[in-house]
């Protein structure tokens, strides 16, 4: 039985798996790059201090990408355990970017991951440099594909439903690749990532500046980070707002929500800077608006209307009736596959057969549906206003404050003064979490935006789960949180450690308070004390 | 290529990547599960994980990639399969959470009981999945109890306790022998002292076990357990539907391949020439070769598995028709094809620069080589 409490369950445990995986993502593509950069002034200037930066940031880099696997291996396999419905549904499509990802993308990124760390001896310089870029490459390119994925379950083009199979199949290959939502998501979330690590190598540079401490490595650090972070953080705002302007085109409930935009509005709209949403009278208690932007920012013209939540909901309704035909019509099919009047009627309303299947949530037999079902899957269209208007805002506020951050930081490490900027090192200290929140929260944006479908205007997330027990999921869910909370505290104390010992860590004996770290216990100490 | 043919490449090719995983993170996992034993000091048990430390990453991918392939090429049974065995992948995953960290995190802390309990976790990440995936293997000789619906939901009406029957524990068995024999094989090459002699101890009693666990297990097979048979003409042609079709469940059916191909009676005996061999290899010190010769006991027993089965990949126990065969669990004509593209592509490749990878690592890793590299190795 597909009760809400089981889909439920299963979309808390996907959001927890995924938003957790998403914590160590951005790190690894964008500290990758960075090690790059660092790697690529080393070969050329030959100076020993920048190889020491990239052991040393390389160190923090490893401690976050082992949970970022640890991690990965999950969602790698969730589909099938908890979305099977899914799974053979879209599997045709969704199941190609996954595998390419595996053969292309992490066979690069993790093979020489390994020698990155270990090939520093038996490597010569320009051999570990393209051993780094490789790396680099691969989880940059894993972005990539699994965007693509993530990208059709938002726009799904390129792909048609088969009533003898009972699921979509491929039309197009190249339709999916060059998605636009899937590229506009690519460069987003990839910025989004470069400017999380960014902030993070400005961050700790600033610390060990503030105290004093390791000056030369942390100054070159910070300059690089400083000037990295100022590129990305333009490019996720302006990238950022191409999503947006590919979302007014694929998903007019996700944007109307987010705006909370509950009528149509003259062109060009305004834009809501702030706003009180009131869910059950479907209208904002209080708003504050800039005219003219959302107008621009959604369509890119002064004379084309974005439609608010009640147009967008009679539409839907009327989506949801052709629907029921399209759902008889196949249950009919199915039973059996060559009955011509089924057959018809099937090919007249397939476009909306995505529609009929909302109604399942609320009776089996949906030609049987009641008005009030009707207008229970007609509301449920629309995903909740104040959550996804207020994760956007965050975001976007946080988005500026980047710029703003980046762009100081790096006006003063041209002046060369900032070492005594000392509010602005504290700046970069205290922000060190924020790209983190607001990545999490575009996630949430994208994802519960796309609410109630998990395949938009195709298959609803209430069918897509795997047909099994409420008790599964209780536990499987019980163990993830026990599993990663405690991987997360080890995480963390590792971080902080190493991040303390500072280059000291790598043992060259240059580098502040040098102190044995994690190397050899006594010789020949007993190692089995369990 | 017409779609058949397809879907018969497509059977090899899953067979393929399931190999190269028993081959590569198998002997990674085999190195796991020996850990705590073959190595007595901390500086031992560095030692041994050093051996992998450059590659279990790289390797660990076949594992990534074979569940992606299965999701693409046979979306049927990624789906039926994983929601129906859904405690023994949780088990299996969760075992897999104690390898990444393990190998990372383990030797960053100055902490005797820190190091320790991470070489049991790298145990329990070495050896757990190995026998749930012989566990699952088994099963699936057995048949699973599932059906699907006219919309082709699937149901499993099983519980996790009933996977662990005798036959089933028994592929366990054979599935951890496997891969210990070939992890001990693969650590022979690159130790030497102490640890060499206890890890070629573990190879030949591991490979016995093996030897011995894999005939009992086809004796099993030949004599009691209850193959599958399909009873409807099979089009490969046709889009895959698996309620098309009519299968009955029939004494003796998992041996009818070998009778109608005779010829496919090689993969066994393959497997039992290179168990053999290994064994052999390893008591006159080859390593190299007792290496090689495990790889092709990977190889050989998990393609009698398939060949046994062929063409079913999950026969369904409380609804025969339900069973999924590489007839009817594929997708569409075009992904196959895509995607048979990008592994033809993609698979020469990763071999390439895996092997250059290797290369540029080879030697013994001893324990001094760990002391005077206390910083940059794990
Ligand atoms: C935008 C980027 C991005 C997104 C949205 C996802 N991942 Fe991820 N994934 C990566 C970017 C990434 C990465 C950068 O490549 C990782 C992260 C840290 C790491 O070690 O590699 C990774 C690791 C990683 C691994 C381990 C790979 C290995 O062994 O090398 C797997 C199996 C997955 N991911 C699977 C998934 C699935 C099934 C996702 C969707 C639900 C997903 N990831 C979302
Ligand atoms: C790592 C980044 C990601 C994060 C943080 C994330 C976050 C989320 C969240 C918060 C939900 C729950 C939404 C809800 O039910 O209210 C969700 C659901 C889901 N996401 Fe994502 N997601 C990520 C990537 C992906 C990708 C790349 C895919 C597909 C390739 C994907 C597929 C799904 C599916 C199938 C569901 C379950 C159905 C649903 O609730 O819509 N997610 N995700
Ligand atoms: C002015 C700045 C920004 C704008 C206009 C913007 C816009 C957007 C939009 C419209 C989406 C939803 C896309 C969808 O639903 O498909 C989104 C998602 C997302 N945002 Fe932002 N964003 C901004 C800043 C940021 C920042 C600073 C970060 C993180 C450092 C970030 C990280 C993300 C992530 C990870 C996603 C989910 C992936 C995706 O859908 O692309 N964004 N953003």
């Amino acid at each position: 039985m597909l009760t809400e409490e089981l889909v439920d369950l299963s979309r808390l445990q996907f959001a927890v798996t995924a938003l957790y995986h998403f914590l160590f993502v951005p790190l690894t593509i964008g500290l990758a790059v960075i090690l790059v950069v660092m790697e690529l002034t080393y070969v050329i200037t030959d100076r020993p201090i920048y190889k020491d930066m990239v052991r040393f940031w390389g160190k923090l880099f490893g401690i976050n990408f082992a949970l970022g696997v640890t991690t990965g291996l999950t969602l790698e396999f969730q589909f099938g355990t908890n979305w099977a419905y899914y799974s053979h549904y879209v599997g045709d499509i969704f199941g190609a970017p996954l595998a390419i990802e595996g053969l292309m993308a992490f066979f690069l990124e993790s093979t020489f991951i390994g020698l990155f760390f270990f090939g520093w001896d038996r490597l010569n310089k320009w051999q570990h440099f393209m051993v780094t870029v490789l790396m680099a490459f691969g989880s940059n390119l894993s972005a990539l594909w699994i965007l693509i994925a993530n990208g059709w379950m938002q726009n799904p083009l390129g792909s048609e439903f088969s009533f003898v199979t009972m699921r979509m199949e491929m039309t197009d290959f190249w339709a999916i690749v060059f998605n636009p939502v899937a590229q506009a998501k690519f460069v987003h979330t990839v910025s989004a990532g470069y400017v999380t690590a960014s902030l993070f190598v400005l961050g700790i540079s600033s610390w060990y500046l503030l105290r004093g401490r390791d000056l030369d490595f942390a100054r070159r650090s910070f300059r690089i980070a400083a000037g990295f972070g100022f590129a990305s953080a333009l490019s996720v705002i302006v990238l950022g707002d191409e999503s947006g302007y590919t979302l007014s085109e694929s998903q007019q409930a996700k944007m109307a929500a987010m705006e909370a935009m509950w009528e149509t509005e003259p062109a060009p709209a305004a834009f809501t800077l702030f706003a009180l949403p009131n869910e059950a009278a479907q209208r904002n208690d209080y708003e504050l608006q800039i005219p003219y932007v959302l107008g621009l920012i959604g369509t890119r013209s002064t004379t084309e209307t974005l439609p608010g939540i009640r147009e967008i909901k009679e539409k839907n309704r009327e989506r949801i009736v052709d629907g029921i035909k399209a759902v008889t019509a196949l249950e009919q099919l199915r039973r059996n596959r060559d009955d011509a009047a089924a057959l018809a009627q099937f090919e007249a309303y397939k476009a909306d057969l995505g529609f009929g299947l909302l109604l399942k949530k609320y009776i089996v037999d949906v030609s049987q549906a009641t008005p009030d079902m009707i207008q229970q899957a007609v509301d449920s269209t629309i995903p909740r206003v104040a959550p996804l208007f207020w994760s956007f805002r965050i975001m976007v506020a946080l988005g500026f404050l980047f710029l703003a951050l980046f762009s100081l930081a790096l006006f003063h490490s041209i002046k060369g003064n900032f070492i005594e900027k000392r509010w602005l090192l504290r700046w970069a200290l205290w922000f060190i979490p924020m790209p983190w929140i607001a990545a999490e929260l575009g996630w949430i944006v994208a994802e519960y935006g796309r609410q109630p479908w998990t395949i938009y205007g195709v298959l609803p997330t209430h069918i897509s789960v795997s047909n099994i027990s409420v008790a599964n999921v209780y536990g499987s869910l019980a163990g993830f949180i026990g599993f990663y909370t405690v991987l997360l505290i080890v995480e963390i104390y590792l971080m902080r450690k190493y991040v303390r010992l500072g280059p000291a860590s790598l043992g060259t004996g240059k580098y502040h308070g040098e102190q044995a770290a994690g190397g050899a216990l006594p010789v020949n100490a007993p190692a089995n004390r369990i | 290529m017409d779609y058949e043919t397809l879907k018969l490449v497509w059977w090899l090719l899953v067979g393929v990547l399931l190999i190269g995983f028993a081959i590569m993170d198998g002997h990674d996992m085999g190195v796991g599960t020996l850990l705590p034993f073959v190595g007595r000091t901390d500086l031992e048990r560095r030692a041994v994980i050093n051996t992998v430390a450059a590659h279990w990453e790289g390797n660990q991918v076949w594992f990534v990639t074979a569940g992606g392939a299965l999701f693409a090429a046979w979306p049927l049974v990624y789906a039926t399969a994983f929601s129906g065995f859904y405690w023994a992948m949780m088990a299996a995953l969760w075992a897999l959470f104690f390898r990444p960290v393990g190998f990372t995190y383990r030797s960053k802390i100055q902490n005797a009981s820190w190091r320790s309990t991470w070489d049991w976790g790298l145990f329990i990440g070495g050896a757990v999945p190995p026998i749930i995936f012989g566990v699952a293997f088994g099963n699936l000789l057995l048949g699973v109890p599932f059906h699907f619906n006219d919309l082709m939901m699937s149901t499993y009406t099983g519980s996790f306790w009933a996977l662990l029957n005798p036959f089933a524990l028994l592929a366990g068995v054979v599935s951890l022998g496997m891969l210990t024999f070939h992890g001990a094989n693969y650590m022979m090459m690159r130790t030497e002292g102490p640890i060499y002699r206890r890890t070629r101890t573990a190879s030949l009693i591991f490979g016995v076990l093996t030897l011995f666990a894999f005939a009992l297990a086809g004796w099993w097979v030949a004599t009691s357990i209850d193959g599958y048979a399909i009873t409807s003409v099979i089009d490969g042609n046709s889009p895959p539907d698996p309620l098309a079709k009519t299968v009955v469940i029939a004494e003796g059916a998992w041996m009818l391949n070998y009778n109608h191909y005779p010829w496919t009676i090689w993969v066994p005996i393959v497997a039992f020439i290179a168990l053999a061999a290994g064994i052999l290899f390893a008591r006159l010190h080859k390593a190299g070769l007792a290496f090689w010769s495990s790889s092709t006991a990977c190889a050989g027993i998990i393609g009698t598995a398939g060949v046994s089965m062929f063409p079913f990949i999950m026969p369904s126990s409380t609804d025969p028709r339900s069973s999924l065969t590489l007839y009817d669990a594929v997708s569409s004509h075009l992904t196959l094809g895509l995607m048979l593209g990008a592994t033809v592509i993609f698979i020469p490749l990763i071999v390439i620069y895996t092997s250059w990878a290797y290369k540029v690592m080879w030697g013994k890793v001893t324990t001094e080589f760990i002391s005077a590299n206390d910083k940059s190795v794990y």
